[in-house]
């Protein structure tokens, strides 16, 4: 018996081996032999397009994307398919799939750039046209994408920054929420070009709400010159208005992102404003590109990205925006 | 044939293959196979299958590593987090401190068989359940991971894999694709395979099966018998933990880049995978063969239902659905073998 499964496993293992040296191996750093472009797809029939993020399922943010995608769909008569994974890893294996399935357009987040570049590097070489949304800028024409569309953060930094500047204040104090986060410290950084008084920045942990409560409280008993607080996240901004009343200083806090807590805020008075990145149109704008270049060879954004946000969110517009809010589109 | 003793009649076939533990997995692949191949117009083609074996791959690789440690009788919770770290460990010395990689990947190596022989040895040595053990390791590493992260880089992604030395030829062995027809299939798949044989070969063929089998069973009359209780435990803990490294290694020159947090809540779906495959909670049953099954289940209906173009906030719901159908089904057909054994 042990004879016969010694021999099966040997006669296996050849077979194996003899397969794999017939078989061509590329390896991930070779190039790979340049395939003549797959022709377009004809402009004939409905588009299908595929969104994939990397934000997690159920996320306030990305929730508004997502409308934002399957609006645009309806509108356009374009077939939209949303799907989304955080892990880096498990995104790029979304990417092939949609690739696998001959899809007609891609939109791509791209929180770690590197990790999806074989993926849609491939789409590109399989003639699919590919639209990068909210992260991943820099790497966007590099990998081939058509264009990218999203906030740029320094220069929302710098918007915020000159906001606070014309309000009158001198000291801002800049909350960063998650440490070794790229996109934080841009905006931080470009908040100190924009304010031109002098900008501190604080580091708390997001995942401790009354830790960053007593820290932004430790901050502002401290230096009672500080007149203005940034945070960059709305979870942050309910902490930090929090602190300041407690303390009964004079700093007015102002925030990113939007949510329904933050549009009550600034009704209060609490929040001066809000920095809006307006998320509902990276999910409706890349739909409406990948449709105008399969029908009409469009491309958007002169080789620069298109920028959704900044838009400033304040008492004077916050009624408006606030009913979107509560529809989930901003 | 009734003069004959019972224990030399030729038992029915249905009868033969009714105890074997992954038969349910096996139809349940089958049954999901046969569904999005119907349901869907490009599930059932090479780039498909290239797909949905390419997610099933490194699932898979730790699926069978996880069975053989719960026939022993045990459980990883650090095993998701491992495949993080093993990342991480070579992505530091490969981009921080200019090592060639395939140091920075034998250093890594030497770390994950560490903590799975920490993880062994503290089990036997305090005789409290793995599972409380690894969980304790399972934060230890989450925590390591980003804090180190952090502290090396100032961010929480490693990356920049794709400019080190050796990157050529070790991303040839653990993260090529294979030309099958003109379709490019990811290595991953292959080392796959081997992973399921050699796990299957221990585990039914050579002597530390039949310990694996006897101390999951019982590790008293394990260890009355004269089975090494403890060296067999502490090995398969160690096997966890070198599955961990071959999957941290395989995503690592892959992506070229690793995020500190990666790898988090995947432990559990290992588990349920080996489950899917016919593995007891309770240790001394289960195979490798079935795990992997569960695992191709798994890469199936996770990128089928893509396929589908239905909503991915569903997936998790299909999941649950059928890890409980899964186990119902085992747990039937293991009555069933019972009495058949009977």
């Amino acid at each position: 018996m042990s004879h016969r499964w010694k021999r099966a496993g040997r006669a296996m293992a050849g077979l194996l081996a003899a397969g794999l040296l017939l078989t061509a191996c590329t390896g991930p750093a070779a190039e790979p032999k340049t395939t003549t472009p797959a022709a377009a797809p004809t402009p004939s029939g409905p588009l299908k397009v595929s969104v994939i993020t990397h934000g997690t399922a159920g996320d306030a943010f990305w929730n508004v994307v997502k409308n934002g995608a399957e609006q645009a769909g309806k509108d356009l008569g374009v077939q939209v398919e949303y799907t989304s994974d955080g892990d880096p890893g498990a995104q790029a294996k979304l990417i092939d799939n949609a690739v696998a399935q001959q899809t007609g357009g891609l939109v791509v987040s791209m929180a770690n750039p590197e990790a999806l570049r074989p993926s849609i590097e491939a789409a590109v070489r399989a003639g699919i046209p590919v639209i990068t949304i909210n992260s991943g800028e820099d790497k966007s024409a590099a990998y081939g994408a058509l264009t990218h569309v999203g906030q740029n953060e320094s220069i929302a930094g710098q918007e915020a920054g000159k906001k606070f500047k014309d309000l009158g204040k001198h000291k801002l104090l800049c909350v960063i929420h998650e440490a070794g986060n790229v996109g934080q410290a841009q905006r931080c950084d470009g908040a100190k070009t924009g304010f031109a008084g002098t900008v501190q920045t604080l580091q708390v942990d997001i995942s401790n709400p009354t830790d960053a409560e007593s820290r932004i409280r430790g901050a502002v008993q401290t230096d009672s010159s500080i007149d203005a607080v940034l945070t960059l996240n709305s979870q942050v901004a309910a902490r930090a208005v929090s602190a300041i009343k407690s303390v009964n200083s004079k700093a007015q806090v102002a925030t990113f992102d939007l949510n329904s807590d933050v549009v009550a805020a600034i009704k209060a008075g609490d929040v001066l404003f809000a920095v809006d990145q307006q998320q509902y149109e990276q999910g409706y704008l890349p739909v409406q590109f990948l449709k105008l270049y399969r029908d009409n060879a469009n491309v958007v954004g002169g080789g620069k990205p298109v920028l959704t946000g900044p838009d400033l969110v304040d008492k004077s517009t916050v009624d408006k925006v606030g009913q979107y809010v509560q529809r989930g589109t901003r | 044939m009734t003069t004959l003793d019972e224990r030399l009649a030729k038992p029915r076939l249905t009868d033969r293959l009714v105890v074997r533990p992954e038969i349910g997995a096996l139809l349940g692949a089958v049954v999901v196979f046969l569904f999005f191949t119907f349901a869907t117009d490009k599930f059932f083609s090479a780039s498909g299958a290239a797909t949905w074996l390419d997610d099933a791959a490194t699932l898979g690789i730790m699926a069978v590593a996880v069975s053989l440690l719960m026939v022993g009788g045990e459980f990883d919770l650090s095993a998701g987090v491992m495949t993080a770290s093993t990342s991480l460990v070579t992505a530091i010395l490969a981009t921080q401190a200019g090592w060639n990689v395939w140091l920075a990947l034998l250093v890594s190596l030497v770390f994950a068989l560490t903590v799975g022989a920490f993880n062994g040895w503290l089990v036997m040595k305090t005789g409290l359940p793995s599972f409380i053990v690894t969980l304790g390791t399972f934060l230890a590493l989450q925590g390591l991971n980003l804090g180190v992260t952090r502290l090396v880089t100032g961010t929480v992604q490693v990356s920049g894999m794709r400019s080190t030395d050796g990157y050529a030829s070790a991303g040839f062995v653990f993260a090529s694709t294979v030309d099958v027809g003109g379709t490019p299939f990811q290595i991953s798949i292959v080392w796959w395979l081997g992973a399921i044989a050699v796990a299957a070969w221990l585990l039914l063929r050579t002597r530390f099966g039949n310990w694996i089998f006897a101390v999951g069973g019982s590790a008293a009359s394990a260890r009355s018998v004269g089975v090494p209780v403890v060296r067999t435990k502490i090995l398969l803990f160690m096997g966890t933990a070198l599955a961990g490294w071959l999957v941290g290694s395989i995503n690592i020159l892959r992506f070229a880049s690793v995020q500190a947090n990666q790898g988090i809540g995947l432990e559990f779906q290992y588990i349920i995978a080996a489950v899917i495959g016919g593995c007891l909670l309770t240790g001394g049953f289960g195979s490798a063969v079935g795990a992997a099954i569960g695992a191709l289940i798994f890469g199936m209906a996770r990128q089928g239902i893509v396929f589908a173009g239905w909503d991915n906030d569903w997936f998790m719901l299909f999941l649950g659905i059928m890890l409980l159908a899964a186990v119902l089904v085992n747990n039937a057909l293991r009555r069933r073998a019972e009495r058949v054994r009977r």
